[in-house]
């Protein structure tokens, strides 16, 4: 579903020139559970943007969905992250003025769904969610759990084939925050591939496949037991 | 067409600070008040000069006679001659632009006492010779009966028309002049019709006795001479020259030097219509600019507010964009607002605009000497207004509609 080849990154701000990603090969299968874990400042979030398209990287091949990314035209990227891909924040990133209902059908207005139909799609997913009630409270009338569980059917409406959520427990205290994951497993078993950033190591020992990024460059990649989280076995990188 | 997303996006936005929207609103709309308002009242300066020239013959000349300031063929320099009825006719055979021609001859005036009686009224009035061609190079409109006509000229019948004037000092109200008889410098003249002037050009004022000019020749032992007539060109025919051909003809006929142009008195009335016509042009040309400028400066207001609002939605637009909205989408969103809310405001500044030019038209209406007449709002200029507002709203959201897709979706996620 996903390869990586080499992928550099780095920032320029005035004179600095920040090497973020130096070189990340990885490869996620279609149906896997992943999360790439490390502290503030080794590229994870970077790494997420380049894979959501919502960034360029500078160096190296990406291939998603057997289709090679490269220099592509904002409008390209905005219909393949609209197919391909779904969303959740750290921070919802709800729409204030747009009511839940609105919020989850909001992705198929831009495929030019009618009104109608995005809305009973839009409903169907809330009711999933279990937040047929809460449809068309406004996104400040809803608790952070329940504004995460909106995001999540607004990234699940289209169908993606991927959900990539940064930090998506970040703004979310422990109970709830199993919730969220417990939501994302759910979606992961539906065939969906799933990438969480995070830097909570409970919440990446939640998914089958833990990344670990350091300073730009994959330090290690740790395969879960699937069926017991805590017994883990640490695969040390081939030189 | 009608999408309740976008409508819900635009009044969105707008509403997100409603003083702030309602002021550039403003800005827009004063724009397009000034601008209708000037271009109204403009409307009804030139209205106003126009009804002041009334009907006169725009495109017409005068000529009259003055002493000869060269000698030719063996006549003297400072020689007087007089045009005569001839000098028409030839004129008339011989010049196909030449349209009418009308002598102008003024009768006795009383001087200090009265020229005009009846029963025991009296009073002092001008008296012209006119023809039916002199009311067609300055028309005067017939109140009731008729006016000179063809035959009145050839029979030197003893008619007149007279002015309101005229009728207000020799008769009682309810009277009727029509068939009535005049003692005009002692000789009884039987009135034919009631006329009123159209402009005051060519002291054609209300205080007018006319008659044929030919029975006016006759009675003041004139002959068939005078020394002032009107003449106007074809539509399309240029009055200058026009004079070159009747100062030639004139020349030959009166032994004039064929260079000698002082010795034949001429204006050319054509010349001054187009200044004072050019001069309501260039005003109309200065309201235009000043009504633009304040428009424009309105949409410059927009173009900022729209820059304003596009930063403080840059993560907004952040989202839209990472879950699919695509660049065009964004940027048509954005000259959506723009425009609504420049079409909007422009289109209360064009009703109040009107309401304006109306109520002065009101205002106007009643005075005895109006500078303002009739001042109306063209709907060509209201669709053209409401044309460059939709063009200006479209030109005040393309920039900072250009900048909200300049920035990558994951800066304007990252913006706070």
């Amino acid at each position: 579903m996903i390869r990586l080849q080499n992928i550099h990154k780095s920032y320029i701000t005035g004179t600095n020139k920040l090497h973020v990603l130096k070189g990340i090969d990885l490869h996620i299968k279609e149906g896997e559970l992943v999360s790439i874990m490390g502290s503030s400042g080794s590229g994870k979030s970077t790494l997420l943007n380049i894979l959501g398209l919502l960034d360029n990287h500078d160096e190296g091949v990406y291939v998603l969905n057997n289709e090679e990314i490269k220099s592509m035209s904002e409008t390209k990227a905005a219909k393949l992250r609209n197919n391909l891909l779904g969303f959740v924040f750290q921070s919802f990133n709800l729409i204030s003025f747009k009511n839940a209902m609105e919020n989850v059908a909001l992705p198929l207005y831009y495929q030019k769904v009618s009104r109608k139909k995005r809305n009973s799609l839009a409903i169907e997913y809330l009711d999933k969610m279990g937040l047929k009630e809460w449809a068309h409270h406004m996104p400040n009338e809803l608790s952070g759990g329940q504004k995460q569980r909106v995001a999540i059917a607004r990234a699940m409406i289209t169908q993606p084939k991927i959900i990539l959520a940064d930090e998506p427990t970040g703004a979310l205290d422990s109970a709830t925050s199993i919730e969220v994951m417990d939501l994302l497993r759910e979606i992961n078993q539906s065939g969906i591939t799933v990438i969480i950033v995070t830097h909570e190591n409970d919440i990446a020992h939640m998914t089958d496949r833990i990344i670990n990024l350091k300073d730009g460059v994959i330090e290690s990649i740790v395969e879960n037991n699937k069926i017991n989280h805590t017994e883990s076995v640490k695969i040390p990188l081939q030189e | 067409m009608f999408d309740l997303d976008k409508w819900q996006e635009i009044t969105a936005a707008l509403k997100k600070n409603k003083l702030r929207t309602i002021l550039t609103g403003l800005g827009v709309m004063f724009g397009i008040l000034i601008l209708v308002t000037l271009l109204g009242i403009g409307r009804g300066f030139q209205n106003n000069i126009q009804s002041s020239l009334g009907n006169f013959a725009t495109n017409s000349t005068v000529f009259w006679v003055e002493r000869t300031t060269k000698a030719y063929k063996g006549l003297p320099r400072n020689r007087f001659y007089q045009f005569t009825n001839d000098d028409l006719l030839a004129l008339k055979k011989n010049i196909p632009e030449l349209e009418h021609i009308a002598p102008d001859i003024n009768g006795w005036s009383g001087g200090a006492t009265h020229n005009t009686f009846r029963k025991e009224k009296k009073g002092n009035f001008r008296i012209k010779g006119t023809s039916p061609e002199m009311n067609m190079v300055n028309p005067v409109e017939v109140v009731s009966g008729r006016f000179i006509n063809e035959n009145d000229l050839k029979e030197f019948r003893k008619v007149i028309t007279i002015g309101p004037r005229v009728k207000e000092l020799m008769f009682e109200e309810d009277e009727d002049p029509i068939g009535q008889y005049l003692k005009v410098n002692g000789i009884f003249f039987k009135i034919i019709g009631e006329i009123k002037p159209l402009s005051n050009n060519m002291g054609n004022r209300d205080d007018i006795i006319q008659l044929p000019y030919t029975t006016l020749q006759q009675l003041y032992n004139y002959g068939d001479k005078f020394y002032v007539f009107l003449a106007t060109a074809k539509v399309g025919e240029s009055v200058a020259e026009l004079e070159d051909k009747i100062f030639e003809i004139l020349a030959r006929r009166h032994s004039i030097h064929p260079e000698d142009r002082q010795a034949i008195g001429n204006f050319n009335i054509a010349k001054i219509f187009n200044k004072i016509f050019g001069l309501f042009n260039s005003i109309g040309f200065l309201f235009w600019v000043i009504g633009f400028g304040v428009l424009i400066t309105g949409v410059i207001g927009v173009s900022n507010i729209m820059h304003v609002v596009v930063k403080e939605r840059t993560k907004e637009l952040g989202i839209k964009r990472a879950i699919g909205a695509k660049p065009a989408l964004v940027v048509g969103q954005i000259i959506n607002e723009s425009v609504f809310l420049t079409t909007f405001a422009g289109f209360w500044g064009l009703v109040l605009g009107v309401v304006i030019v109306e109520l002065i038209g009101k205002a106007t209406e009643g005075s005895p000497n109006p500078q303002i007449l009739n001042p109306y709002v063209d709907i060509n200029v209201a669709f053209i207004a409401l044309g460059v507002l939709v063009f200006f709203g479209v030109l005040a959201g393309l920039l900072p509609a250009q900048r909200a897709i300049r920035i990558k979706p994951v800066d304007a996620l990252r913006y706070e």
